[in-house]
């Protein structure tokens, strides 16, 4: 896989291990997010900090075009949109896409609703509530569900 | 008409109370416990409690034959999406969205949100009506018709000051229509004289913004 510069918006326990995880697979990596504590994230499992292994880490919110800017996301080849908000992670996704051109943008949708009409639209979503009904509804009933999810 | 109006903050309830005194049919929607208790008694089957970004409190709501949406909500996340969601899936033809942060004006704009309302954005406008720092102001801006007018200060320097309107090379699709001075206003004539200090309005086609402020001489 060639190397990429990854931008994370939301570094929460989802965002940071994705972040810690494709840095290890020697990626730039990028991370997001308006609470400067959520840095200690990114850290946990590291022997030095996030910085000391190359990781880059910004403060800010993730609608504001300056602090995308400042993450990179002009030189950015793939963009994550992870944030706790469906609605944030919505919108940042299509500005990623649309002024900013990023070639692979993926967003987080917890609500299903929400996550089927944008992936109609064209947009990579990623729907962890869909998974988790659809992995207890398997547990319950016993089905073999190879295929789907 | 049937409107539906998200957030019950002050601008949502007061819209909703003059909507339904113009006659028309609103329903209003809150996704805060404590704000839709605090409404709920004054329009009772009305008032909705949900979050609108959810497909099924908008359905729920009527969306499907809602003639204009409205999102005033305190977060332009949501705006954005409640109209969105409004114009694409469910193709309610007329919405307006709230901006809250005038910094987030370009995202709206980016993703086909318009019309959009900006207290902020109005109050700046305002004020640099009132003061000026710039030579220009956009005093009213309809995106969709094409037309602007604007507001233009002859400044010590500029090389219009002392020429005739009808000397004025202006660019088509524009038209000087007032000279504010003094503290009053008057249509021009071809003999009207430019002075330093006047504040000149014209209403032009934006794509010729650029070539009437050349024409004008103004720079910035």
């Amino acid at each position: 896989m060639p190397k990429m510069f990854v931008l994370i918006v939301g570094c929460g326990r989802v965002g940071s291990s994705l972040a810690r995880k494709m840095l290890g697979e020697g990626h730039t990596v990028s991370c997001l997010d308006q609470d400067p504590e959520a840095h200690a994230k990114l850290g946990v499992g590291l022997e030095e900090e996030w910085e000391d292994h190359g990781g880059i880490f910004t403060v800010g919110a993730a609608l504001e075009t300056k602090a995308l800017e400042t993450a990179g996301i002009e030189r950015a080849d793939a963009f994550v949109a992870a944030t706790n908000g469906d609605n944030t992670n919505i919108v940042i996704a299509q500005i990623a896409r649309q002024r900013y051109e990023v070639d692979k943008v993926v967003a987080r949708i917890l609500d299903p609703a929400r996550a089927a009409f944008y992936r109609e639209r064209g947009m990579e979503v990623v729907c962890p509530t869909r998974v988790a009904i659809e992995m207890l509804e398997q547990s319950l009933t016993g089905a073999d569900r190879d295929g789907e999810g | 008409m049937y409107l539906i109006v998200v957030g019950a903050g002050k601008v949502g309830v007061n819209l909703v109370r003059e909507l339904e005194d113009q006659g028309h049919e609103v329903t209003l929607i809150e996704s805060s416990r404590s704000l839709y208790m605090s409404v709920e008694q004054e329009f009772e089957h009305r008032v909705q409690y949900g979050d609108a970004s959810e497909l099924w409190v908008l359905e729920r709501a009527g969306i499907e034959r809602a003639d204009m949406v409205i999102a005033v909500t305190g977060d332009d996340e949501d705006n954005i999406l409640i109209c969105q969601v409004a114009k694409e899936k469910y193709s309610v033809e007329r919405i307006i969205a709230r901006v809250n942060n005038p910094r987030n004006r370009a995202h709206f704009d980016l993703l086909g949100i318009s019309p959009v309302v900006s207290a902020t954005g109005l109050i700046l406008k305002l004020i640099e009506h009132e003061v000026p720092h710039h030579k220009l102001v956009r005093l009213l801006d309809l995106e969709s018709e094409k037309i602007e007018i604007i507001e233009l200060r002859v400044g010590e320097d500029s090389p219009v000051a002392g020429s005739r309107i009808a000397d004025i090379q202006t660019p088509d699709r524009t038209l000087l229509i007032t000279i504010l001075r003094d503290g009053t206003g008057f249509v021009p004539d071809a003999e009207s004289v430019l002075k330093v200090g006047d504040d000149i309005l014209a209403v032009l086609d934006p794509d010729h913004e650029e070539e009437l402020k050349a024409a004008l001489g103004f720079d910035g």
